[in-house]
């Protein structure tokens, strides 16, 4: 029974980090139709955030709330990736699409580009970047709608990404003379250290949880029914699920696509970096980090059925128990006098590079059966 | 895709080849061994671009795993190598088996003993792989993006299993081929680098006609049929899963030669050549090149990789930027590849910018219509 649950949990853990980071994916992907191979890298831009937030937070005028970095780091994170999000939707993604061959082609680019990024420059004046970023994109969009539709507003928006920059370079070089970790750049790998609160481990029913690995369920959970209740309950969400299902009618209606596509966009990128956050809390963070993950993410995506969030939910869990499953060689110790040849076989596969290739297996089979994963759209188009 | 091809005369094609050859056979004196040795990896690199143009530049299949058997077509060659230099070592088997405590020479190693069946090996076991994988997932009528995600995912999975298993094939270390014999020749010798190099220079020319000949005839209009409308092709009455499947295989055996040519040249093979990146900048070459244009592939393969190198050697850092900047550009503005726009309307729009040349009347009508066409 203990054996069950701890396998159990471990299944869930692994499942919800790549629930987490399949989440964003899922949703520009399945409303979208866009395929973003550059959604590993933004997750990295997400877990370097928490690291820039740590230090920040070990500044004197921050350190009383040092232990609650890690949740500020969360919203942080989101709103760094879903700028560079919105950033790509606005310069690259637009324009392609309807060719998803071609996106995930120039995505591929941007990610070499982002890790590269974060390599060759300190991490400082990228936070500095990202800061002018936000407010060059978002500065216009405040202005009274009197200064929006004057003929003069493109001065305006010039003379904003002009003070835009300015606070960049100066947020940048605030930081980059403050903390002197940030203000070199490095290839390296960084680590993230818990705050106190999150170290050691929690007791249910009599085993022990580490309590990370629970922080990441929460963050999970909470993503979740965030997600869901916005696509749902609110009127962009609404509006999002409309031009999901029909895009010309939903133009008619009235419904600016242009706004949703960078809404959705910017949501789903923004959710990547909070996988980043949880990321970072399990391991060394560095440019290839999101590397990593990207693959399982789109398994997860295409085996729950695309635009479905349910069957995302299930799909990661599903993978997430299975990997533990065949990776720690569970089932042997759950039926310890098993034949010979069904033992040698589930220890050939007991490591977690040989669970990756079972689970590919299993995966492909699956598909044979169910060609559109476990919920499938439904609809009357033969193609497409 | 425009269908007009610059057509030239007799006498400039026989020239140009009369030149290609000699270039061809002067080569190792021209260049240090080096940059030949480089020249030769690039040029066997340039088949499996070949390959990679077929399938995505003819059908519109984008696989991302041309890695895999691009890995096992080194593999196999790597394998008879080692295999056959293996007589001094203890139990007759390869040297590092000794590290893993291995006695005995795992069983799928024994045909590799044979240098027939590894010539055969090198393209028809990547080959079948290929149709393998292929058919598994045309058979679901599995396309597009799917179909990309699925190779990216079993290149994944044949990178860990290679990766993973020190004890069948060395791991993450690889096999070595340079210190190996051929014929009683050291394979990393010089004399030895030079007929490889003249072996991949004709083997790239063969593999050019052969792709020429697959992509000419009724065949090859069923492949651009299945790219540019694979439904109308179903109903019409031909089924497009064989040959997809055909063609996907093709591609693999074409692969696992290049593999195998690389292998040789760089002196060894290891699961890095399974990893993501490098299946991707495959797609890149045909991309700058020009999908859908044979030669651009090849020419695409040959002067990316050099100015990589090239790069590389003057500022490690800015490759990666750079190879980004090319996917992005490549992708938004130059969608047909540098061929492809020289030999579409490229350089006429250009000279028209510039007031050069009489701008075609067109129906305005017809223009804007088609951009609305496009849109969606």
């Amino acid at each position: 029974m203990e054996l069950l649950l701890d396998s159990l949990f471990n299944g869930v853990a692994i499942g919800s980090v790549l629930l987490v980071a399949a989440l964003g994916l899922a949703i520009v992907f399945g409303l979208m139709g866009v395929i973003n191979l550059a959604h590993g890298e933004l997750m990295m831009l997400g877990a370097y955030t928490t690291y820039v937030t740590q230090l920040i937070f070990k500044l004197p005028i921050l350190k009383p709330f040092y232990n609650s970095y890690i949740i500020v780091s969360i919203f942080l994170a989101f709103i760094v990736s879903g700028v560079v999000g919105i950033l790509l939707e606005k310069t690259i993604i637009r324009k392609l699409y309807g060719s998803p061959l071609e996106t995930l082609l120039a995505t591929w680019g941007v990610s070499l580009i982002l890790q590269q990024f974060v390599r060759s420059v300190p991490l400082a004046y990228g936070t500095g970047l990202v800061i002018s970023l936000l407010i060059g994109l978002f500065l216009p969009t405040t202005f009274p709608s009197k200064i929006k539709e004057s003929i003069n507003f493109k001065y305006f928006k010039f003379s904003s990404w002009i003070f835009a920059a300015l606070t960049g370079v100066l947020t940048g070089s605030v930081i980059s003379s403050s903390v002197s970790k940030l203000s070199r750049a490095s290839a390296r790998n960084v680590d993230v250290t818990a705050p106190s609160w999150m170290r050691g481990q929690v007791e249910i029913i009599g085993t022990a949880f580490p309590k990370t690995r629970l922080m990441i369920i929460v963050i999970t959970l909470i993503s979740v029914i965030a997600i869901t209740l916005f696509l749902n309950q609110s009127a962009w969400g609404m509006r999002i699920r409309a031009v999901t299902q029909n895009r010309q009618m939903s133009d008619c209606l009235g419904i600016s696509t242009e706004k949703v596509d960078i809404i959705t966009f910017g949501i789903g990128s923004g959710l990547a970096g909070v996988a980043g956050v949880a990321v970072s809390l399990l391991g060394s963070v560095g440019p290839n980090v999101g590397g990593n993950y990207i693959v399982g993410c789109f398994m997860v995506v295409v085996l729950g059925g695309v635009g479905n969030l349910l069957g995302t939910v299930l799909a990661s869990f599903g993978i997430g128990i299975m990997t533990d499953l065949i990776g720690a060689g569970r089932l042997l110790s759950i039926w310890p006098d098993m034949p010979l040849p069904l033992s040698n076989t589930i220890n050939f596969f007991a490591t977690t590079s040989m669970a990756r290739v079972m689970i590919f297996a299993l995966i492909v089979i699956f598909l044979q059966f169910k060609p559109t994963g476990l919920f499938p759209q439904k609809g009357r188009m033969v193609e497409n | 895709m425009s269908l007009t091809k610059i057509k030239f005369d007799k006498k400039i094609v026989l020239s140009f080849w009369i030149i290609l050859i000699a270039l061809i056979i002067a080569a190792p004196t021209l260049l240090p061994v080096f940059r030949l040795n480089l020249l030769g990896r690039y040029l066997s690199l340039s088949i499996v671009a070949l390959g990679v143009d077929l399938i995505w530049g003819y059908t519109g299949l984008l696989s991302l795993g041309q890695g895999i058997f691009f890995a096992l077509g080194g593999y196999c060659a790597a394998m008879y190598l080692q295999i056959t230099s293996s007589s001094e070592f203890p139990n007759n088997i390869p040297e590092f088996f000794a590290l893993y405590g291995v006695e005995k020479l795992p069983f799928f190693w024994e045909p590799f003993r044979s240098p027939v069946f590894t010539f055969f090996a090198i393209w028809i076991i990547p080959a079948l792989v290929a149709g393998l994988i292929g058919f598994l997932v045309f058979r679901n009528r599995i396309k597009g993006v799917y179909f990309s995600i699925l190779t990216q995912a079993s290149l994944l999975v044949f990178f860990n299993f290679f990766n993973g298993q020190q004890k069948l094939i060395n791991g993450t270390n690889g096999l070595k081929t340079d210190v190996t014999q051929l014929f009683g020749q050291m394979v990393g010798s010089e004399s030895m680098q030079r007929i490889f190099f003249w072996i991949t220079a004709i083997l790239v020319i063969a593999a050019w006609f052969f792709a020429k000949w697959v992509v000419k005839g009724r065949f090859g209009n069923i492949l651009i049929g299945i790219r540019d409308d694979e439904p109308r092709v179903r109903f019409t009455g031909y089924n497009p899963v064989i040959f997809k499947t055909i063609i996907f295989s093709i591609a693999g055996g074409l692969a696992g030669i290049s593999g195998a040519l690389y292998t040789v040249q760089s002196g060894i093979v290891s699961p890095q050549f399974m990893t993501v990146p490098f299946s991707i900048e495959m797609v890149i070459w045909v991309a700058v090149g020009g999908r859908g244009t044979l030669l651009g592939a090849i020419l695409g393969a040959v002067f990316i990789n050099y100015a990589k190198s090239l790069v590389s050697e003057a500022l490690p850092a800015s490759w990666m930027f750079i190879q980004g900047g090319l996917f992005i550009l490549v992708v938004t503005a130059l969608p047909e590849g540098v061929l492809g726009w020289i030999q579409g309307d490229g350089p006429r729009n250009l000279l028209q910018r510039f007031g050069l040349k009489r701008k075609i009347e067109t129906y305005p009508s017809l223009e804007v219509n088609n951009k609305e066409g496009n849109h969606e």
